[in-house]
């Protein structure tokens, strides 16, 4: 019973961590209609930085860091979005293979400058104590975890829905020629949502630091994690990222727990079956 | 001016083994597996409109294939290159029913997905696949009884194979068939209003371009004699893309060049540094954002410029 809790957490915990990487790869897929493969190298960003920096600063907390990683995550990519991918509007391939590129060359940069070791992220002082629940032990840092998942999600669901960004967003997803015409800066939008998208996954690389720590390859890791997640929920859509992202977390943790070795493979199931009946994805719109 | 290019190229390939020395041959031979891969990627991102970014897979699992069944089954060489044929063709006829629900990105991210899968299998079985340390100790098969192991005699085989991949796959581009692809690839939906099936039409190139990336996988384990997880990586899909994308995609012989050029900075630059990934990706963005064309359509660009005289 202990196993299947325990088990179930680690789940819980994986699939927030895949929601904060996912969501952001689908705001940005939904509006600008590019697949960002630099997204893994963002997480991996994130989870350097805040191994960095609670390794070389004494009185800095997990939490700064990773609105740190987040905000210079963020800046880069925005530099990125405006420097690079702009110059590319009218070629979507193009684009991807720009992404995919830097991607190379973020994830060889950060071998470049912090080896091939891994470096662990320290769990908060606070948070290392197990907490006990209906007589079961529980690491409390997975729970926090698991929570904050839920608070971006909530967040993200607000931006888009109650405010009038969010508003513009949805305009751009839906029709961008219309938003133009009517007044929307599409532009400017594109490049909030990829500092946005790109922030939110250098946050969660710095949260999901504690977990999976600093290494080099996290990025190729996670990158088809995402891929799975946004696939199966639907691309362009935060239901269905959040509810792609638990579904793949317990599968995956699941997997290798009972069958290390297919783990993989066990991946690839809920992919196909979901391709194979709906193409758009669980809770993807046709033509999206 | 064509024939005349063809004829050139022609006799250089005949060159190697009379003038160079091993390391030139050896590299001539991974220049030529390196071409037949990128042509077969070729297939479906020039000609076909569909960009894959999960080619490695064909040409890893086959190598894997006939590498475990040589090396651990005791098979001979040539029912393991059948099995190993055969095998990845089914797996690619299988993957294309999956990626080909979706086009664009859609496919793009599916191949993707697909690929890195089989990926971390490949480093996760290590029961069966060795994981990161790969499978070595193979040997090269010895057709008709004649030993592929001197580079002079492995790369007059790959050169034989190339030749007829080449031409397998100029006929098939150039049959009706390959008209049928290049127009589902610009008007996929006029293509089904004239009675045309777009999917089964994409799902056969697919196919076969999965056989060609079989062969690639084959030679590739012939010539190395050792196979590691990274032959199935992204970054393996990836150079592939680039050599198809720098060639010029859609041209016939582009990609063959582009191949070349991205094996031999490789080679070259390893030499020096070692940050092979680091430039890869810098040579994507400087083939992306200054020659989206490629270097081949380029390049004729520039001669027809030139033939027209000074404006």
């Amino acid at each position: 019973m202990q196993f299947w809790i325990i088990q179930g957490l680690n789940s819980l915990s994986l699939g927030g961590l895949l929601f904060l990487l996912s969501s952001g790869f689908s705001l940005i897929f939904g509006l600008m209609r590019l697949a960002n493969l630099t997204h893994g190298a963002f997480f991996m960003l994130g989870t350097y930085f805040a191994a960095i920096a609670l390794r070389s600063f004494d009185g800095l907390n997990l939490w700064v860091v990773a609105i740190g990683a987040g905000i210079i995550v963020a800046v880069l990519g925005g530099l990125f979005e405006r420097l690079v991918l702009t110059r590319l509007k009218a070629n979507p391939l193009g684009q991807v293979l720009v992404t995919l590129g830097m991607s190379f060359i973020i994830a060889d940069a950060c071998l470049m400058i912090w080896g091939g070791d891994s470096i662990p992220v320290p769990t908060p002082q606070d948070l290392q104590a197990p907490t006990r629940l209906f007589g079961f032990v529980f690491p409390t840092y997975r729970l926090v975890l698991v929570g904050l998942a839920i608070v971006v999600a909530i967040a993200l669901y607000y931006l888009l829905e109650r405010t009038r960004l969010g508003a513009m967003i949805r305009a751009g997803v839906d029709d961008r020629q219309m938003a133009r015409a009517v007044g929307i800066p599409v532009s400017n939008l594109f490049t909030i949502v990829f500092c946005l998208g790109a922030g939110i996954a250098g946050a969660a690389g710095a949260l999901g630091g504690p977990i999976l720590s600093a290494y080099p390859g996290l990025d190729a890791d996670m990158l088809p994690l995402a891929l799975i997640v946004v696939i199966l929920g639907g691309i362009g859509s935060l239901l269905g990222a959040f509810v792609g992202s638990f579904v793949i977390g317990f599968i995956y943790t699941f997997g290798t727990a009972l069958f290390p070795e297919l783990a993989y493979i066990i991946l690839f199931l809920p992919m196909i079956v979901v391709i194979a009946f709906r193409p758009q994805g669980l809770f993807g719109r046709v033509g999206a | 001016m064509k024939w005349l290019g063809a004829a050139l190229l022609g006799g250089s390939l005949l060159l190697p083994p009379f003038l160079a020395g091993d390391f030139y041959i050896n590299l001539a031979s991974q220049i030529l597996i390196a071409a037949i891969f990128a042509l077969s990627l070729n297939l479906l991102v020039g000609f076909g409109g569909m960009t894959s970014l999960g080619h490695a897979s064909y040409l890893g699992v086959a190598a894997y294939v006939s590498a475990l069944l040589t090396s651990r089954y005791g098979l001979g060489h040539g029912s393991a290159a059948l099995i190993s044929i055969s095998g990845t063709v089914a797996m690619a006829a299988f993957f294309g029913v999956i990626a080909l629900r979706a086009t664009g990105l859609g496919f793009l991210m599916i191949t993707l997905a697909l690929s890195q899968v089989l990926w971390g299998l490949a480093y996760r079985m290590s029961n069966v696949t060795n994981g990161d340390n790969g499978i070595t100790g193979l040997t090269r098969p010895a057709p008709f009884g004649i030993s592929l192991d001197n580079p002079v005699a492995f790369y007059w085989f790959v050169l034989v194979v190339t030749v007829i991949a080449f031409a397998m796959m100029m006929v098939f581009v150039s049959s009706v068939f390959g008209s049928s692809l290049k127009g589902v690839r610009d008007q996929s939906r006029r293509m089904a209003a004239l009675g045309f099936n777009p999917w089964l039409i994409r799902w056969i190139t697919f196919v076969y371009a999965g056989f060609w990336g079989a062969i690639a996988g084959l030679l590739y384990v012939y010539y190395h004699k050792y196979i590691h997880p990274s032959s199935l990586s992204t970054t393996s899909s990836a150079e592939a893309l680039l050599g198809v994308i720098a060639g010029g995609s859609g041209t016939l012989g582009g990609p063959a060049v582009g191949a070349a050029l991205v094996l031999l900075l490789k080679n070259y630059a390893s030499a020096y540094i070692e940050r092979w990934n680091m430039l890869l990706g810098l040579v994507f963005l400087f083939i992306v954002l200054v020659m989206p064309a490629g270097i081949v359509p380029g390049f004729s660009k520039l001669m027809a410029g030139l033939r027209r005289g000074p404006r």
